[in-house]
């Protein structure tokens, strides 16, 4: 069957192994990306956000192994070879890491750290890779892009870093560009530059993008479609509206209400999600937000409840509605 | 849900702590072998009072010098010159003898709450050792009990008085951090980012923690984050900071219901609101460039670099920080045609 999924992803399953066993990082993840389109992924740490994308980037550390289907247009992606995949990673469908220092090499100048990919994969002599190294750092708003060029990745200011980022993930205008916490270590003022950034390339490029973070104000501004991780695995997707004006998930309405509001004055105590994030080593059988909920019933405890879609492009883990 | 955020502290007569040009200037090395240590302003001559059960916002980007000015507060760091009067009394440079008892009565917590507490030591020791340094008369038993009380008073079981710190999470140590702060029943605490390392549901019961301790015990916090929504909610009064400077200084619903100086509006605008059409619809500032570096900050105003507003005379002479209102001070020149 041919869609124009740019990517298609089915029951993923990222496991790692460890001296105190086995830890379910990612279970059954399916979700699909159109071009242009930008999927939210949020969650608390250590829900399986990243490892989804690691997985999907073939770049899992060792001890970690993934199953399941990845399909980049028509063709399956998942587990193959590295000199297979270097043909896509990095040219068609690019990542910025949440920490910065995994993809600059901090003893190469950026010069040197952009020309490589163009020089091999686009086949550009030096002096057209530094050109439109040049102009990549101009577009991402680096001043002095010519000179700054040459410099090396300490000598960047962290908002600078970030954009430097961007652009060497943008070089070959990738069909699909993932982005793991880019602005959370920035300041506020950086992080709407960045996000400002982001919107425009979208515009400009068409580029599906995903946007992995913690913080619900970004998505809310930037994404079309949201996709809500808890304890390894999706518990709600749904439209950027749907999530935050009609979620069903009470993990989803927990962290939505748990958000203090800048644009409210708020006289009452925030309204706190009891208990602690599940040890993904260690889930309880059932749903692992039984322990928090505040809905749980018996049914919860006995019996895991399954991703269901109740309406168009929209899908819920729970039984709180079954029940009714 | 009774109503506990950010209730107005009855104003008492007089401030428990009152800061007077604080400046805390660093001596870095020069760029060369032989160059002169050049001076960094990480605080750069700040004021304000705090009356007991209040709680201070410290706003600003990374660097601005929040974590300098809370540890010169309390002369963890030796200010460099400026007065810090603790219930009328100036602090600086008093000898360790004078200190000692004061440090009863004014504790710190800190942003990453596993690092700051000592791993080899159980949790009950960790919380106990202020105890057994400022209260040595205590016995054991008496100590004990105490320990056991306040964990109970910040949701950690009793039980596990005798586990170690790695085995808990970023939000459990963070209430092992506080409970060791709280012990002495001090009457202030500087919150350093106390929050800012847990998860968004974690980072609610930490606040909400706070904010019951500080009605319980009329405490007075300095609570410095860069996070302007949770300040919102804590906090009743707050001061943002700009390379070592005070831009605005004021009551929280003044600051966000109208903020006066450009920055404050810059920052207020740019956090994301978790709601899509008001986020998509709302007006922003978009600040251009980046922070000047500390060490050659802008002649006259230091925000001129960025700000959308600056004029000539804004590179030639510093704006005094102004009151506008009875609850607002400004270092603007031009805050009354901007706003
Ligand atoms: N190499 C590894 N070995 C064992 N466990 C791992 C390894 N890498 C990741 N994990 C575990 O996998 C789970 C999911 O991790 P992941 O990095 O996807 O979290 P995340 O949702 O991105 O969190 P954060 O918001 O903190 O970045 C976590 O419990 C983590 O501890
Ligand atoms: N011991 C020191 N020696 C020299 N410079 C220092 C020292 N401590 C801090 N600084 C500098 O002083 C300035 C203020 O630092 P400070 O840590 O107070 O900032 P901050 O506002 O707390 O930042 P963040 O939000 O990143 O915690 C920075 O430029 C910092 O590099
Ligand atoms: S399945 Fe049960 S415990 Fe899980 S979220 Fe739904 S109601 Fe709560
Ligand atoms: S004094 Fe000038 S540069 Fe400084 S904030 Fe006011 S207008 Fe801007
Ligand atoms: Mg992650
Ligand atoms: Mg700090």
């Amino acid at each position: 069957m041919t869609t124009n999924h740019i990517l298609t992803v089915e029951n993923l399953t990222a496991r790692f192994q460890t001296p105190d066993g086995e830890v379910a990082a990612v279970n059954n993840v399916n979700f699909h990306l159109d071009p242009g389109e930008t999927l939210g992924v949020v969650g608390e740490s250590g829900s399986g956000k990243t490892q989804i994308f690691m997985s999907i980037m073939g770049l899992l550390a060792k001890n970690g192994t993934s199953s399941g289907s990845v399909r980049y247009k028509d063709s399956e992606i998942l587990n193959l070879p590295a000199r297979e995949l270097n043909k896509i990673r990095g040219v068609s469908m690019s990542m910025i890491f949440q920490d910065p220092m995994t993809s600059l090499n901090p003893y190469l100048k950026i010069s040197k750290q952009m020309t490589e990919v163009l020089v091999e994969h686009r086949g550009m002599s030096e002096a057209e890779a530094l050109k439109r190294a040049i102009a990549m750092l101009d577009r991402v708003g680096i001043p002095g892009a010519a000179q700054r060029v040459h410099m090396y990745p300490h000598e960047f200011s962290g908002g600078m870093r970030q954009r430097v980022m961007i652009a060497m993930a943008l070089l070959c205008d990738p069909e699909v560009l993932i982005a793991d916490e880019p602005t959370t270590a920035l300041d506020v003022t950086v992080q709407a530059q960045i996000l400002d950034l982001l919107r425009d390339l979208q515009k400009d490029f068409n580029t599906a993008t995903v946007m992995i973070t913690h913080d619900l104000g970004v998505v809310a501004g930037l994404c079309d479609r949201v996709m809500v991780m808890y304890g390894g695995r999706v518990v709600e997707t749904g439209s950027v509206r749907d999530i935050y004006y009609d979620s069903h998930h009470p993990y989803t309405e927990g962290l939505l209400k748990s958000m203090p509001r800048i644009d409210h004055a708020n006289e009452e105590s925030l309204f706190a999600i009891p208990g602690q994030p599940p040890n993904l080593q260690n889930l309880p059988t059932g749903c692992a937000y039984q322990e928090r909920c505040g809905y749980v019933m018996d049914r919860c405890c006995a019996e895991r409840p399954v991703l269901t879609v109740f309406d168009q492009g929209r899908a819920s883990a729970c039984f709180r509605e079954d029940g009714q | 849900m009774t109503a506990i955020t950010a209730h107005k502290p009855k104003k008492a007569t007089s401030p428990i702590l009152s800061v007077r040009d604080l400046k805390v200037h660093f001596s870095v090395p020069g760029k060369g072998l032989f160059a002169p240590d050049r001076k960094l302003r990480a605080v750069d001559g700040v004021n304000f009072d705090l009356y007991p059960g209040e709680t201070l916002g410290v706003v600003g980007e990374s660097g601005c010098g929040k974590s300098t000015l809370g540890r010169a507060i309390l002369q963890l760091i030796p200010p460099s010159s400026g007065q810090v009067a603790w219930l009328g009394k100036d602090i600086v440079g008093a000898p360790h003898r004078e200190m000692q008892p004061l440090r009863r009565d004014l504790q710190i917590i800190f942003q990453d709450p596993l690092a700051s507490l000592n791993p080899r030591m159980t949790i009950g020791e960790i919380i106990a050792e202020p105890l057994v340094t400022h209260k040595p008369e205590l016995g054991k038993d008496e100590i004990k009990v105490r320990v056991k009380r306040m964990m109970a008073r910040v949701g950690l079981l009793p039980q596990m008085i005798n586990r170690y710190p790695h085995e808990f999470s970023g939000g459990q140590c963070q209430r092992i951090g506080i409970a060791r702060a709280m012990i002495l029943e001090p009457k202030l605490i500087v919150c350093d980012e106390p929050v800012s390392a847990l998860d968004v549901s974690i980072q609610a019961q930490i606040v909400n923690l706070l904010q019951e301790l500080q009605r319980e015990f009329d405490l007075s916090l300095i609570f410095i984050s860069h996070d302007l929504s949770i300040v919102r909610h804590i906090c009743h009064r707050i001061m943002v900071l700009y390379l070592g400077n005070v831009m605005e200084l004021a009551d929280r619903d003044s600051i966000y219901a109208a903020p006066r100086h450009p920055y404050t509006k810059a920052l207020i605008s740019a956090v994301p609101i978790p709601d899509p059409e008001i986020e998509r619809n709302k007006e922003r500032i978009v600040l251009t460039g980046d922070l000047p570096s500390p060490l050659s900050p802008p002649s006259g105003c230091v925000f001129r670099t960025r700000c959308p507003f600056a004029q000539d005379k804004c590179a030639t002479a510093s704006p005094t920080l102004d009151r506008v209102s009875e609850t607002q001070e400004v270092a603007c020149h031009f805050h009354d045609s901007i706003s």
